[in-house]
């Protein structure tokens, strides 16, 4: 299990504001075989760490740190570099599985299209190889003629899982990838992502707002608040024995399917000074 | 869970009843769309609603559990069967009964950012119900609509703002208002926290259950979301493929369910197995 991504000092904001930290200070280490959890609320972050570390961010935002994937420090990489790593290296999958496929083209075709790009792949080769991984996400690999609108939800987010993993990344960034869809197949497609991680032995960067999956899916938990990491650790300590009130807030106001939870909302004035008592006494 | 205790559930009488509602859609097929099928939006669907509780309508996404909402409050014609209202036959009524009994039965919508007309301002959007029902002079109606406002949590002056100046929460809020203004005696919510972050969700089911108590509202609360049903709902029914599969109170359900479908869902909820 070796490291395979290391951030330091990522922060984000905005080109007519670089006072205002949309992340801040940003620190995060993942390695290969193991789900790495970015949980938080919205405009906390979790997205934009993520865009930063595909150098996808907006141009009306500045990202400055250090983002060292398998050794390099991929900020310093020109746009063509970058795009070396991006899709080949490093996957992503999407929260719409709707709007982040053309629909004027065959999913077969859009799979492909990563592999004849990075890898060269062409005719029979390049066919055999789109059928192998629409079989991998539980596609019949007949359905590689077939347009994104004749497909589920579900199938969608498997044919952009299949996209992901055509170049067998060594890390995939997932962002929100079941928000969209219902709870059985969001069930079935965390347990596709696990398996696959697993087999191609990779590290996952899985980034949600819901409790539930992270309890299903992790092994590493980041919560993020406000642009600040305020609690990395196991999902057992981060779940079972949250250090931060924040977490502690967070997890206090979810939901259960027990029932036994007393849905209490956050109280952000309290947290507030709950913070600044901690910087205090640290 | 309501306020209503296990014993007084069972004596509540029944405010909204639907029988055996059936309503098909057409749909166009085929590449082009030149063919044509029926979908079977609701297959005899029956439910009852108590005074005062609140029936969770769960279901995944086609199930039916929209059209159910809107035929329900006669938003949507349905092919046959009948919704009563405290024993009345809601398609029976004429048009101007009709619209003098909406205000009993009022809907808060999923989307706070489609829902509310982004040229008004949130106190006519709030006051216009009570504007169309004529119910007491200007003044009035401004002060109903500030207390309105008051009580869900946001402040008097927030009539004169614009829908776009608040959060998706503060929207929501907004919506609960518009339909709460009215007194009305039935509210379905459609999905009402499913666009909203856990810590404003729980700020909004809260508000949901206090003013259930103090207005002795009864709700239909629609959600694909079990976890928030296991902590708002006394009954629900299970809807899939446009007819119910099951139904109860939602303890029983959860605790022992008795279709398979509804142990597939149940067993979906995430965390369950890690827990």
């Amino acid at each position: 299990m070796s490291e395979i991504l290391t951030i330091n000092n990522l922060n984000v904001t905005p080109q007519n504001d670089l006072n205002r930290f949309l992340v801040k200070n940003a620190a995060i280490s993942l390695s290969s075989g193991k789900t790495t959890c970015i949980v938080g609320e919205s405009g906390s972050g979790k997205s934009l760490t993520a865009l930063s570390i595909m150098g996808l961010l907006s141009k009306q935002l500045q990202s400055t740190g250090r983002i060292v994937f398998q050794g390099q420090d991929i900020t310093q990489l020109d746009n063509k570099a970058l795009q070396k790593i991006r899709g080949a290296k490093i996957g992503m999958i999407f929260q719409e599985p709707m709007t982040s496929l053309n629909p004027v083209l065959t999913v077969g075709y859009q799979i492909g299209e990563a592999l004849t790009a990075h890898m060269g792949l062409k005719g029979s080769g390049l066919k055999l190889r789109v059928e192998s991984l629409l079989q991998q996400v539980g596609i019949a690999k007949d359905r590689a003629d077939s347009y994104p609108d004749e497909l589920s939800g579900g199938q969608r987010q498997r044919v952009m899982i299949a996209m992901s993993i055509a170049c067998e990344p060594a890390l995939l960034i997932a962002d929100e990838p079941t928000t969209a869809l219902d709870v059985t197949v969001q069930a079935q497609i965390l347990q596709l992502l696990d398996e696959l991680k697993t087999r191609m032995n990779m590290a996952m960067l899985f980034i949600t707002h819901d409790f539930g999956v992270v309890a299903d899916i992790a092994d590493d938990v980041i919560v993020m608040f406000r642009g600040e990491i305020v609690e990395t650790g196991t999902k057992k300590q981060v779940l079972e024995n949250p250090q931060h009130p924040y977490t502690k807030a967070l997890l206090a106001c979810v939901p259960d399917a027990e029932g036994k939870n007393q849905l209490k909302p956050i109280d952000y004035a309290w947290l507030k000074d709950g913070l600044n008592d901690k910087r205090a006494a640290a | 869970m309501s306020l209503v205790n296990a014993q007084s559930l069972e004596n509540a009488p029944v405010i909204l009843q639907a029988n055996h509602l059936f309503k098909t859609y057409t749909q166009s097929s085929g590449r082009f769309g030149f063919s044509s099928s029926q979908i079977k939006a609701l297959d005899d669907v029956s439910l009852s609603l108590k005074a005062g509780s609140t029936l969770a309508v769960v279901g995944e996404s086609g199930s039916g559990k929209s059209t159910l909402a809107r035929c329900l409050l006669q938003l949507h014609p349905f092919d046959s069967g009948e919704v009563l209202f405290e024993g009345k036959d809601l398609a029976k009524l004429d048009t101007s009964a009709l619209r003098a009994m909406r205000k009993n039965l009022q809907m808060v919508f999923q989307d706070p950012f489609a829902s509310l007309n982004p040229r008004m301002r949130v106190g006519e959007i709030v006051g216009e119900g009570l504007l169309i029902h004529g119910l007491g002079s200007v003044s009035e109606q401004k002060n109903k609509v500030q207390q309105m406002l008051e009580r869900v949590g946001l402040s008097a002056d927030d009539a004169l703002k614009y829908p776009h100046q608040f959060s998706g929460g503060q929207r929501q809020r907004i919506g609960i208002a518009r339909a709460l203004v009215l007194q009305p005696k039935v509210v379905v919510c459609d999905e009402p926290v499913s666009a909203l972050d856990v810590s404003v969700q729980a700020q909004i089911l809260l508000l949901l259950k206090e003013l259930q108590r103090e207005m002795q509202l009864s709700y239909i609360f629609i959600s694909h979301d079990l976890r928030v049903v296991r902590h708002i709902a006394d009954e629900m029914v299970v809807m899939h493929k446009g007819k119910i599969v099951e139904q109860g109170k939602v303890v029983d359900i959860y605790n022992e369910p008795k279709q398979a479908y509804t142990r597939q869902l149940l067993s979906a909820i995430p965390g369950r197995k890690a827990a």
